[in-house]
């Protein structure tokens, strides 16, 4: 009964017909087959897990490091750093395609018959053989049946088309052709995208470079020396580039990735970059990124003017212009950098963002590389978490920049160093970061600020701890002090405890607080009495360093020592600067900037793009839609009529239909379409029909 | 035999579409308009073309909606009713802790926790209603999930205004985070569950399906009270476009079709073990019924899937410089994609049922979920959303 169904609503195959192909007919079967298509489906499937597994297209080095030289080599020949352009994976695609081609092809001709042929040559056999049918036996003669039946058919929405055998009459009916139009859309469709995707793939570079029209340039080269085989001329087909472009200043082409490499494509038209702004929510995310763009084009009278951002790119000659990404144009710096080898002396630098700077530092030359400026720093506010409990306060504490210290070997250290001071706990510091390697998070050195909020009491402090008989002096009074305090009159010891204290500062200024006490230890390895003697050099030293703050603070403040009030705020100011003093010993730098002054340049970060196959892809995504609706919620039904003359001028009427998508709901239709039919000859008062049913 | 042709043609025609519409329907369609007029009249001047144009598309879906599935029209008119009666007593973030409709049930999280409460307990009933044939414990099961669904879309309505109410004008559509959408996916999966339950008059599915959206609310419980991700957040700006608005409702409406077609398939596989005498195969649905809806299901689910991804395209097109990146996400999409079509290819044209079909459907939620999820927590890429 199915296979009667089956052939009645479906035509034989072409290839069935076919009883002896040709090898091309094979192969046309084979690409058009229903397994082919479904293997086909799967393994695109796979295939593009790969590609989401495996980070695409970073620098070799970064692969060669992740998988060693032999699987970097073995990855790299099977293309997976670029799968989806990879030769395997673009053949796979193609194959997908073509069979789709090959089944649509292959299906025309019969979905054709389906949409226009009515079927009338059915016989009464097989239309009793659907699984919805049903049988009058009528007074009525056959004209007035056949006029009931097709009445009740087209009543229902059918084409009809009546066709006479013999004696009998077929009236053939059919609706919802549309979904067979659904499957013919849905798989153009997947072929018109897969089309107008090819057009906008990187298809036409990879053809230039095998053809040697086309160079990878691997080095980091000055446009202006990128040799010519590298270079693309405007209006050579599709692409999607790059290109950074600072504040007031233009570019004239943008650069394509490629593998390990780039190459330069130039564009009809000239971009000058006007303004590039952030604009920020009150918690310091970004809230947009804009450039104000200048587009002049020899084509056009006047330049366009346009301000782009995310989301609103600006399209000109077939190429669309992206807000990408943004980095520092060349930020101009004014630094002062403080000596810290106790000298006091500074070096005035005029910087910039990308610059390097050959700097002699204590007779050893080093590198100063300025990387980054960053405008806005932006902080959760912890005072307002502890106030209100809130989590959506916050703080810009101000401007900082980025730069690493190169040493002649080529070690490097970065650091990270703000402008303006930060409060921690009410009290305010200058934070300068510093690490050794780029994957570890930076370490702050804390610089109190004074009340001027300026580093210059603790510079001048740090810088006494420098001079040698300073120290010496100030470690003699401490010593005398503290033995005083103790009831204790020895000349002798206080010297005594004087030179170490001065060999302590020494220790600490070089080394931190951790070495001093090291060093302590050391020496209390073999005193006789170390608990008390312990206690009474750390008494000293403290008094010592107490002593060099309040005569630094004095001569700051312009006030003998003795005339200088000493409250909570500068006793904290003094153990914060202990602790930096500390701290400056691990920094590893002999020099700690400060910024006086900066002028503020960035650069957007531009997308350009070329995609002439886009309206293609767009036209194929709606066919791909409208076909899927109309497959899925549109079925083909036919019922065919067949009116035969019966005994005394009477006829039979034979209805019979199928659908084979919804069965259920076709049932209900045809329960009311065989109703309708009895309406108008099985009333009642007519009293001439009698149904049977089955 | 006295009738013409045309008079027989005539008497038999079926009622068009319009001809069917009685007078409630055009009630309806009123009231949506002018319910979306107001709206025009009240936000029209914050909105650009593009918005004024998904506006009117969501009302003609409402007003579509409600004429081919009338039990949808109380949700809505409940949904927006109360929705509406939050806002006006939202004057500032503040009101949410003192006013007390909002604070007890209808200020966003509150209303995110009722759904929370309501869809397990849903769960429960129907679990009930299927352990022990009890059919009230179905009816019961089928109101917690329509409260549920209304709780979850007004905590979201709800939620929108609240968003305007931060300072620093962050206002966005809440479909943007993990957290958000996966409120959306228990409204939407329950929705569409609530549909074919009303559509085969069975309650017997309700179980399954609910069962995918307690998992889905204990996912969201966690990530409340773990990582208080209820928190709103300004949007990042590839986020802030008109896109979002239908490429994320579209999208989950697949996610909810596939997930509902999984849960049918272990109902399948259930059902295909027990024996048709046992009171059991009473309970649990039948494998027509099931085969019936799967099928619908996926169908569905695979039609607005193609319009998510495609309108996803469009998006990326816009905010990305390319309608198509081999983002993770987007491959991912993809590979979604293709799974349902090779579904659909072999039970179209090879006419597969049953268990392969039931496992496969299974299978295809895996899939789905870690082109939801699990890209989002193992595969950095271009979308900027939902980081674990
Ligand atoms: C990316 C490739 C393809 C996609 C996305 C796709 C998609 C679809 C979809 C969604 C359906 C509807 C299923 C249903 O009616 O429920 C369908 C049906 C169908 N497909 Fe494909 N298809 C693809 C490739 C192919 C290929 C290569 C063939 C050739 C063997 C093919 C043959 C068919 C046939 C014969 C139908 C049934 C049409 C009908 O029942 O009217 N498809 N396809």
């Amino acid at each position: 009964m199915v296979q009667t169904a089956a052939t009645l609503s479906q035509t034989e195959s072409p290839a069935r017909r076919q009883t002896r192909r040709g090898l091309a007919g094979v192969w046309l079967e084979f690409l058009g087959s229903m397994n082919l298509a479904i293997t086909l489906l799967v393994v695109v499937s796979i295939a593009s897990v790969i590609g989401t597994v495996l980070p695409q297209n970073q620098a070799y080095t970064e692969y060669l490091i992740q998988f060693g030289p032999f699987w970097f080599e073995v990855f790299r020949l099977l293309n997976l750093y670029d799968v989806y352009s990879a030769w395997w994976f673009l053949a796979i695609m193609g194959f997908l395609v073509l069979s789709t081609g090959v089944c649509i092809s292959r299906h025309i001709p019969s979905v054709w018959r389906e949409i226009t042929r009515y079927r009338t040559h059915v016989r009464e056999q097989s239309l009793m053989a659907l699984s919805q049918k049903r049988r009058w036996r009528l007074a009525e003669g056959p004209d007035d049946a056949e006029n009931v039946a097709a009445a009740a058919l087209q009543g229902h929405g059918f084409r009809t088309r009546t066709e006479r055998r013999g004696d009998a009459v077929i009236v053939a009916g059919m609706k919802g052709a549309a979904t067979r139009m659904g499957y013919v859309l849905t798989h153009v469709a997947v072929v018109v995208i897969a089309l107008g995707a090819l057009a906008d793939g990187n298809i036409g570079l990879k053809i230039r470079e095998m053809t040697g029209n086309l160079a990878v340039e691997t080095r980091d080269l000055p446009l202006s020396q990128v040799p010519g085989d590298s270079w693309l001329p405007a209006g050579s087909g599709s692409f999607r580039g790059n290109v950074t472009i600072p504040e007031q200043s233009n570019s004239g082409v943008v650069f394509l990735q490629l593998r390990d490499g780039y190459v330069v494509q130039e564009l009809p038209f000239e971009i000058v970059v006007e303004d590039f702004r952030i604009d920020h929510y009150p918690n310091g995310m970004p809230r947009s990124y804009e450039s104000d763009l200048v587009l002049h084009d020899p084509a056009l009278d006047e330049p366009i003017r346009q301000t782009i951002s995310v989301n609103h790119p600006l399209t000109h000659r077939g190429h669309t212009i992206y807000q990408a990404s943004f980095t520092d144009g060349g930020t101009q710096l004014d630094l002062t950098g403080h000596i810290l080898d106790g000298s006091g002396q500074t070096l005035p630098i005029d910087g910039r963002v990308f610059e390097d700077m050959r700097l002699q530092l204590g007779g050893v030359e080093r590198v100063l590389e300025i990387n980054d400026f960053q405008l806005f720093n932006v902080n959760r506010d912890p005072r307002s978490v502890e106030r209100t409990g809130a989590r959506d306060e916050f703080v810009n504490v101000g401007p900082s920049f980025n730069y690493s210290l190169r040493d002649e070997a080529g070690q490097a250290r970065e650091f990270h160093t703000y402008m303006a001071p930060v409060e921690i706990e009410e009290r305010w510091y200058y934070l300068h970061g510093m690490r050794t390697d780029a994957s570890q998070p930076f370490r702050y050195l804390h610089i109190p600020a004074d009340e001027n909020a300026s580093m210059d009491t603790f510079m001048a402090f740090h810088q006494a701890l420098h001079q040698r008989d300073r120290v010496r002096r100030a470690g003699q009074r401490a010593a005398d002090a503290v033995l005083a305090q103790m009831g204790v009159a020895n000349p002798d010891l206080a010297s005594r405890v004087a030179g170490t204290t001065d060999d302590m500062v020494a220790t600490l200024v070089e080394a931190g607080l951790g070495a001093v006490n090291a060093r302590l230890e050391a020496r209390l390895a073999d005193a006789s009495r170390p608990e008390m003697l312990r206690q009474f050099s750390q008494a000293v030293l403290q008094r010592t360093l107490f002593e060099l703050y309040r005569e630094s603070l004095a001569t700051r403040r312009g006030v003998s020592p003795d005339q200088l009030q000493i409250g909570a705020d500068e006793q904290a100011f003094f153990e914060d600067a202990v602790n930096a003093v500390s701290g400056v010993a691990d920094y590893g730098a002999p020099i700690i900037f400060e910024i006086d002054h900066f002028n503020h340049r960035q650069a957007t970060g531009l997308q350009i793009t070329k995609a002439p196959g886009k309206n293609v892809v767009y036209a194929g995504s709606a066919m791909l839609v409208a076909g899927l609706f109309m497959l899925f919620y549109v079925s083909q039904r036919r019922v065919w009529a067949m009116v035969r003359p019966g005994e005394g001028g009477g006829s039979e009427l034979i209805m019979a239909g199928v659908n084979q998508r919804s069965p259920e709901a076709f049932e209900q239709e045809f329960e009311t379409i065989a109703n309708a039919v009895d309406g108008q000859i099985g009333r009642p008062d007519a009293g001439s029909a009698r149904t049977e049913d089955q | 035999m006295v009738a013409s042709r045309e008079q027989m043609i005539r008497q038999m025609r079926q009622p068009s579409l319009w001809q069917r519409l009685g007078v409630l329907d055009w009630a309806w369609a009123a009231l949506v308009v002018a319910a979306t007029a107001g709206t025009y009249i009240v936000l029209g001047e914050v909105m650009n073309g593009y918005e004024v144009v998904i506006t009117a598309f969501t009302a003609a879906t409402m007003i579509g909606l409600g004429w081919h599935w009338p039990a949808s029209r109380g949700y809505m008119i409940a949904v927006c009713g109360l929705s509406l009666f939050a806002i006006s007593r939202y004057p500032d973030l503040a009101a949410a802790e003192a006013d007390f409709f909002l604070k007890y049930l209808l200020s966003s999280q509150s209303a995110i926790m009722w759904m929370s409460a309501l869809f397990p307990a849903a769960t429960l009933a129907y679990g009930a209603a299927l352990f022990t044939g009890n059919d009230f414990m179905g009816r019961l099961g089928s109101r917690f999930t329509w409260l549920a669904a209304g709780a979850g879309l007004i905590g979201l309505l709800v939620r929108w205004h609240e968003t305007h109410l931060y300072e620093g004008g962050i206002g966005y559509i809440p479909v943007s985070n993990l957290y958000e959408v996966f409120v959306l996916f228990g409204v939407i999966t329950a929705l569409i569950y609530l549909y074919y339950e009303s559509a085969y008059r069975a309650r017997t599915m309700g179980f399954f399906v609910s069962l995918v959206i307690a998992a889905s609310v204990g996912f969201l419980l966690w990530y409340h009270f773990d990582r208080q991700a209820y928190q709103i957040e300004p949007l990042v700006p590839a986020l802030q476009s008109y896109w979002m608005k239908i490429h994320v409702p579209t999208n989950f409406i697949g996610y909810g079709c596939f997930a509902i077609a999984a849960m049918l398939g272990v109902a399948y596989l259930i059902r295909a073990r027990v024996a048709d005498d046992s009171p059991w195969a009473a309970r649990l649905p039948t494998l027509k019924q099931i085969d019936d809806v799967s099928y619908r299901a996926i169908a569905l689910g695979f039609a607005f899937f193609t319009v998510a991804t495609i309108l996803g395209a469009l998006w990326a097109a816009e905010a990305w410089g390319a309608y198509w990146s081999w983002d993770p996400k987007e491959t991912w999409a993809l590979i979604v994609w293709l799974n349902y079509a090779g579904w659909l290819h072999m039970r179209f044209t090879k006419g597969l049922r049953g268990k392969p079909m039931a496992w496969w459907a299974i299978i295809g939620l895996f899939v789905t979920t870690f082109a939801f999820l699990g890209v989002n927590m193992f595969l950095s890429g271009l979308h900027s959303y939902g980081e674990l």
